[in-house]
This record gives C-alpha cells, sequence and structure tokens, in this order.
C-alpha cells in the first residue's frame, strides 16, 4: 500500500469546479483525497510527503488528437517515445489518429495499438479507429467492435469524408452504440492544391491559398447531419471564426456536438510562416490573426470545448522541402500545457477554463476515467510551476521528430511532475 | 578587352527576389546592364569579368528562354556554364532539392541559377549553398531577373520608370512574372492596373499596390506599357476561364483594345506567346511591340546581375 501526499499546493479540477490552496493524497494510484479538506489532516505512517507551496497540481493532460508513427512511420515516432513526450509534457492520456500504415480499422489492430502501449508506453494510450474500411471514405469499419476492443472514437485522422451519404450513415450507426464520430472538416476539392491561409500573405509568397469557407462547407454538413441523426459528433479542429459560430449554432439547437482547436491554431498566426518555414505548415493552416482571436474567444465562451496538440511528428524527409512540397503537421505534445498557459498570463482565458479544455472536456467527451481530481479517480495528475521560465531548445525534445513551431520559443510554466496512476512518469527532480 | 567602370556596391549574395531590393539597388542594376548591352553588340561579346568562375544552372522546369540567356549571359562574362539536365538526373530518381544543391555546392561553383515549380525553392537552396543563387523563377513567387529586363526595356523606352501607367494583363495569379513586376514598378513610382477575369486574379489583390480591372477597354484606357501575360494551356479549358475563345474575344490584345492605350504605349511579352490567345499576331510582331528587345535586356541583365553578385563575393572574401 502506497501513500503519497503533496501538500498545500494551489489545486486545479474542472471537474468540480475548484481553485484552491490544499493537498492531494493519492493512496494504490487512485486519488483518495484533493482539495482543501486534505488540509492538515495526520497521514499514515509510510506516506510520502512532499511540500508543494507556490506549485499547482491539476489534472493530467487529456491530448484527445495525436499522430504517432507505430505501426508505418517508426521513425518519425513510436508509441513510447510519444508517450515520454506526453509525460514530459503532462499529457497523461493521448488518444491516437488512425491513419498509420497500416490503418487501424481492424480490431487486431486495435489490440496492436493497445498491446504496444501496455508494453512499452509511460502514458494512458486510447486508439481512435477509422471511420471507413481503409479511409477510402466508403465502406464503414466494425464500430461495436472496434469500440469493444479499446477504441474511444471514429475518425478518419488527416483525411476528411467527402460523401454526405457515408456521414450519415455513420453518424446514424455509431449513435446506436454512442461512439463519438471525431472529423476534420477541410473540404479536399475546395482547399485542393492549398497549403497555407488564403489572403494577401499567401499571395505574396505566391503560395496556392486555403479559403475559410473549405472548413466551414463540410463542417455545416456534418453539423446538419448530426441534428438529422441524433449522432454524437465532434469537430477535431477548427481554425476559423466562421466555423465558431456554425457550432455554437448546432449547439443552440441541442444538437450532439463539440469542437476542438489546436493549440497552434491558439498561439499563432499566418504570419509564422515567414519566409516559407516548412514547420509552420499545417493543417488547418494557421490563419488570420482575427480568427486566432475568434479562436480564444470562442474557447473562453465554451463554442470551443477543446485543445489539442494535433502532434503530428514529421521528418526532414517529409518536412525539409519546398513549403508547398512539405508534409503538414508539427509536433506539440511537449510544448502543449506551456503554450496554452500562455493565454492564462496575459489574461485571455482563465486558468480553470483552459485546464478543463485541455483535460477534463476532452475525457467526458471520449468516455476516458481522466481530466480529474475527484476522490476514486485514476491519479492522474500533474505538477506544475506556472511560472518558471524556459525555452523550447530542440536538444531537450524527446519526441523521434523535431518539427517544433516553437523552438527557441520562451515558454512560462513548466511541468515538475507527471503521475499516472500514481506512478511518477517524468520528473524534473 | 575589359572596359572597367566603377558601380556603386551592390549588397546582396544572392538575387531571390525583386522583395529584397531597395530602388537604389535597381537602379544600380539597371545601370549596369546599360553598360552590358553596349558590349553585347560588340563583335566581340566576351569579357573576363566572371574568368574562371564556374556557373550552374539548374532547371527543374524547362525553359529554352531562359536558361539560354542565363547561359549566354555567363559564357559573356568569361564564366564556366554547365547546365543540370534535371530531366535525366537523380532528381527523377527520387533526390530531393536539397540533396541535389547539397551535391552541386561540393564541386564549389560560384553561381547557382534555379528555376523551380515550387515557391520558396531558391530561398530554401541559398540556405543550404555556400555561393550566389540566382532565383530563375520559383513556382507563382517571383522572377526577379525577367522583372528587371522589363523594367530596362520600359526605361530605354520611355526614359524613365516613375509615373508610368503600366497594365499587367492576363493569368496574375499564377504569375511569377506579375508578382515581382509589380513589386517593381511600384518601388520605382509607376503606376500599375493588373487586367484580368477575376479567376485569375490572387486573394487580396486591391491590398497588392495595383488598381484592378476586370475589362481590358477600361484597363488600357491611358496606359504607356500593355504588359501580356502567357496563359497556361491547362488553364484554357474550364478550369479557369471557359475556353480560348472566350478568353481572347475579352481578354485578347487585339488592334482594337490597344488603340484605347496611349497612342505610343509599348507592348511586352516575357515569351513564350500563344498567338491568337493572349496576343494577336498582328501585335505581337507590330511597331508598338518590343517583345524581342526584351529577348536582347535579358541577357544584358542577366550579365549585369552575375557581375554585381560576383564582386559582392568577392568584397566578402577580402573583407573577411
Amino acid at each position: 500500500m502506497s501513500i503519497v501526499v503533496l501538500e498545500k499546493a494551489r489545486i486545479i479540477d474542472p471537474s468540480r469546479m475548484l481553485d484552491e490552496i490544499g493537498t492531494v493524497i493519492v493512496e494504490d494510484g487512485r486519488v483518495k483525497e484533493a482539495g482543501a479538506g486534505a488540509l492538515n489532516q495526520g497521514f499514515p505512517e509510510g506516506a510520502t510527503v512532499k511540500d508543494c507551496s507556490g506549485l499547482t497540481i491539476m489534472p493530467g493532460l487529456v491530448d484527445a488528437h495525436v499522430h504517432v508513427g507505430e505501426p508505418g512511420a517508426e521513425h518519425r515516432e513510436t508509441i513510447a517515445s510519444a508517450s515520454r513526450a506526453a509525460a514530459a509534457g503532462g499529457v497523461t492520456s493521448i488518444v491516437t489518429m488512425p491513419d498509420t500504415d497500416p490503418v487501424i480499422d481492424d480490431v487486431a489492430l486495435v489490440e496492436f495499438v493497445l498491446r504496444s502501449a501496455r508494453d512499452t508506453a509511460l502514458v494512458n494510450v486510447h486508439p481512435a479507429a477509422a471511420i471507413t474500411k481503409g479511409l477510402k471514405g466508403l465502406e464503414m469499419t466494425e464500430f461495436a467492435l472496434l469500440q469493444g476492443a479499446g477504441a474511444v472514437a471514429l475518425t478518419e485522422g488527416r483525411r476528411t469524408i467527402a460523401s454526405a451519404l457515408v456521414m450519415r450513415r455513420a453518424l446514424t450507426y455509431a449513435r446506436d452504440f454512442s461512439a463519438v464520430i471525431s472529423h476534420e472538416t477541410q473540404d479536399p476539392d475546395l482547399a485542393s492544391y492549398g497549403v497555407m491561409n488564403e489572403g494577401l500573405f499567401a499571395s505574396w509568397l505566391g503560395l496556392p491559398g486555403i479559403p475559410r469557407e473549405a472548413e466551414l462547407i463540410t463542417l455545416e454538413r456534418d453539423l446538419s447531419l448530426a441534428r438529422l441523426t441524433g449522432g454524437a459528433y465532434h469537430a477535431s479542429k477548427l481554425s476559423t471564426a466562421i466555423s465558431a459560430a456554425a457550432v455554437s449554432r448546432a449547439k443552440a439547437d441541442g444538437a450532439d456536438v463539440t469542437a476542438g482547436v489546436s493549440i497552434n491554431n491558439l498561439a499563432l498566426n499566418e504570419m509564422d510562416v515567414g519566409e516559407y518555414r516548412t514547420f509552420f505548415r499545417l493543417t488547418p493552416p494557421l490563419r488570420a490573426e482575427e480568427d486566432r482571436a475568434a479562436m480564444v474567444e470562442a474557447l473562453k465562451s465554451g463554442a470551443i470545448d477543446i485543445i489539442v496538440s494535433s502532434h503530428d511528428p514529421q521528418d526532414v524527409d517529409t518536412k525539409r522541402l519546398p513549403f508547398s512540397e512539405a508534409a503538414p503537421g508539427a509536433i506539440g505534445l511537449e510544448t502543449l500545457l506551456a503554450a496554452a498557459l500562455r493565454l492564462h498570463h496575459n489574461g485571455e482565458v482563465p486558468l480553470l477554463r483552459l485546464v478543463e479544455a485541455l483535460s477534463t472536456a476532452p475525457a467526458r467527451r471520449f468516455g476516458l476515467d481522466a481530466g480529474t481530481l475527484k476522490p476514486g479517480a485514476s491519479a492522474d495528475l500533474i505538477l506544475v510551476d506556472l511560472d518558471a521560465p524556459w525555452v523550447v531548445k530542440e536538444d531537450d525534445i524527446l519526441s523521434r521528430s523535431k518539427n517544433t513551431c516553437f523552438e527557441g520559443a520562451l515558454m512560462q510554466g513548466k511541468v515538475l511532475q507527471t503521475l499516472v496512476a500514481g506512478r511518477t512518469v517524468f520528473s524534473t527532480e | 578587352m575589359t572596359e572597367p567602370q566603377a558601380f556603386p556596391p551592390f549588397r546582396h549574395r544572392h538575387l531571390l527576389g525583386i522583395g529584397s531590393l531597395s530602388p537604389q539597388d535597381i537602379e544600380l542594376l539597371l545601370d549596369r546592364a546599360e553598360a552590358a548591352v553596349a558590349i553585347s553588340r560588340r563583335p566581340d561579346k566576351k569579357i573576363s569579368t566572371l574568368r574562371g568562375r564556374t556557373q550552374i544552372n539548374l532547371f527543374y522546369e524547362a525553359s529554352t528562354r531562359t536558361q539560354s540567356s542565363f547561359e549566354l549571359a555567363g559564357k559573356r562574362l568569361g564564366a564556366d556554364v554547365m547546365n543540370m539536365a534535371v530531366a535525366s538526373s537523380a532528381v527523377k530518381k527520387g533526390e530531393t532539392l536539397i540533396d541535389t544543391a547539397m551535391t552541386l555546392n561540393a564541386m564549389r561553383p560560384d553561381i547557382l541559377v534555379i528555376r523551380h515549380s515550387a515557391a520558396g525553392a531558391a530561398a530554401l537552396l541559398a540556405q543550404k549553398v555556400g555561393c550566389s543563387v540566382i532565383n530563375a523563377g520559383d513556382g507563382a513567387h517571383e522572377h526577379p531577373t525577367q522583372a528587371l529586363l522589363d523594367a530596362l526595356t520600359i526605361r530605354r523606352a520611355k526614359g524613365k520608370l516613375a509615373r508610368l501607367v503600366v497594365a499587367i494583363c492576363g493569368d496574375v495569379l499564377h504569375s511569377r512574372v506579375a508578382r515581382s513586376n509589380i513589386i517593381l514598378l511600384n518601388a520605382m513610382g509607376a503606376q500599375v492596373r493588373v487586367i484580368a477575369p477575376s479567376t485569375l486574379l490572387p486573394a487580396g489583390i486591391e491590398r497588392m499596390g495595383v488598381e484592378r480591372f476586370t475589362r481590358i477597354e477600361e484597363g488600357l484606357k491611358g496606359a504607356d506599357v500593355v504588359m501580356m501575360l502567357r496563359l497556361q494551356r491547362e488553364r484554357m479549358a474550364g478550369a479557369f476561364v471557359p475556353s480560348i475563345r472566350e478568353y481572347f474575344r475579352f481578354h485578347g490584345l487585339d488592334a482594337a483594345k490597344l488603340k484605347v492605350a496611349k497612342e505610343d504605349a509599348i507592348v511586352m511579352h516575357p515569351g513564350p506567346m500563344n498567338r491568337g490567345v493572349e496576343i494577336a499576331s498582328a501585335i505581337a510582331d507590330g511597331p508598338q511591340s518590343v517583345i524581342q528587345e526584351q529577348v536582347e535586356m535579358g541577357v544584358a541583365v542577366r550579365m549585369a546581375v552575375m557581375e554585381a553578385l560576383l564582386e559582392t563575393q568577392i568584397g566578402t572574401e577580402a573583407g573577411a
């Protein structure tokens, strides 16, 4: 019987709307108590007690959109290396995308991911499975069997389903099993050759643009189908003011919809592309400053529910190319919290709401035992120094790929210790 | 055989775009090019400013015209010129641009001239090699020597660039020539118009320092210079415009439309032309056309650019 006591910390627990100085007691991998009520109690003999004055404890982050290279591209990232990066970033649960090689569209492949995770991962790994076989956008996968094997969501990863009919049937059928359909909504025709946000800046660079409507048109279709079918729908990564407004309308209509935003679309804008910097080629693309600001506002108001890292490891072979030929994507597990804390430090989003969007909300949406410090919950939690300054350096990155958008960036807020089920999986000590 | 002529220093290691040049830089290059014109018109066209220097032309897109212009410019300056036959090289076997660049760099060239279909390719190359890089066209981004040769042609015909009304007509969306010209002409104080069907204009064109027209009859009113752009074949049949005949009818330059421009307006085209698509043969070969002169100025401008860059290199080495 192991007992860990973390004393006198600021405790943030959005699941109970709690922000107070208190103590966390972890017993046998579960939270026994967390809050002011646990202060100044006697502790059982043999407890490890740590004074956490001045530090903050929050539930470990739940990252609902993570690409790993396993299976198929292990030179970019394995489940093990992604989990080390996650642990260092304070992320205790990750939802992995199915667009690997082979595609996670079969029970045996879900089992493969879970087996590899069990043997090698430091954090909780929850696979998402494909909506359609081979991600071809045609035939449905075995939703219920996949769910039974451990898939927590159905998604096409980077792909968008072109057919409204296929999407309708997926939402309808998924509803019978309360499965969530998570979708990236970028109209493949309208976005076609586009490689960055459409506008003046792209025009000067001579790069084909992606209009905001490429995201909105598919999103509006999906939201209409969610209303029609009553299915559970999650728009995985939105980037524009008009998309956030569409989600708000659907929510007001009572549809079972939620939406996510990549940390990159909250922290950066199209100008960061600079002189063809391929690490800033992302999907959705970095948008204009007005859209970035609108996404922050939508996050604050709750129109957008979830923040994801959109962690997408890419190697030299896919990034050291001319901008339009480079693969989109950036890693983000290790910088997710620190980049999000910028919104807290500059007063844009309250800390409790930020942690909710980074942890409690995704856990709730995908039905995970995480995102809370309620007594009895799995002791997935992180100890954070909210003010500690640090600089992102390529050499320190644990991820196998180094394609970060934050190289050289000054961050404020550092993870000191990460616990998964009560076990320390990362510590700066 | 050199006539040493002192020019102010050109403080650039590469020529990647007009965007990084000041009006003074542009004037300087045009002045140097004037001197090069004189050399090219002599019976003995060869000087030795670049003797012993190596120039490599790396053309990922076929372009007989630009490539031979660069080749001739290098040879007239006395450089050893090598054309990388990209189509039959390792590039076809999947070698990346950077790997090819590193390989060429190891052969210690002094100048690398690159043409590539991707915007930013020249800048990417410049980060990885030790020599000067000249952008001979990167995607829809820039084609700086084309804008310079256009400016030289205009300056010789009109005596100035400032306050001239220049109409750029056609596929601005995909055109690096248009972008480089818009930047250069604005920097030199000309008044720039673009005339095109709206499907061939980039987003935000109104904020690129130009006046926008969709009717050529209106856009050409009072123009001093009419600059036609090439319309790529694959864009003619339904994708961006419905057909060649509709395009020619509304946007092709013929005698009736040209009448609207100033009487002494000059007509330009970067080549290769699609006769009967963007320009009528009678205009292309007519008295107002300076298209042949543009080709001649191309060699001169490229000589000027290479000389200026090499002087900078030597200056840097001496200073180091």
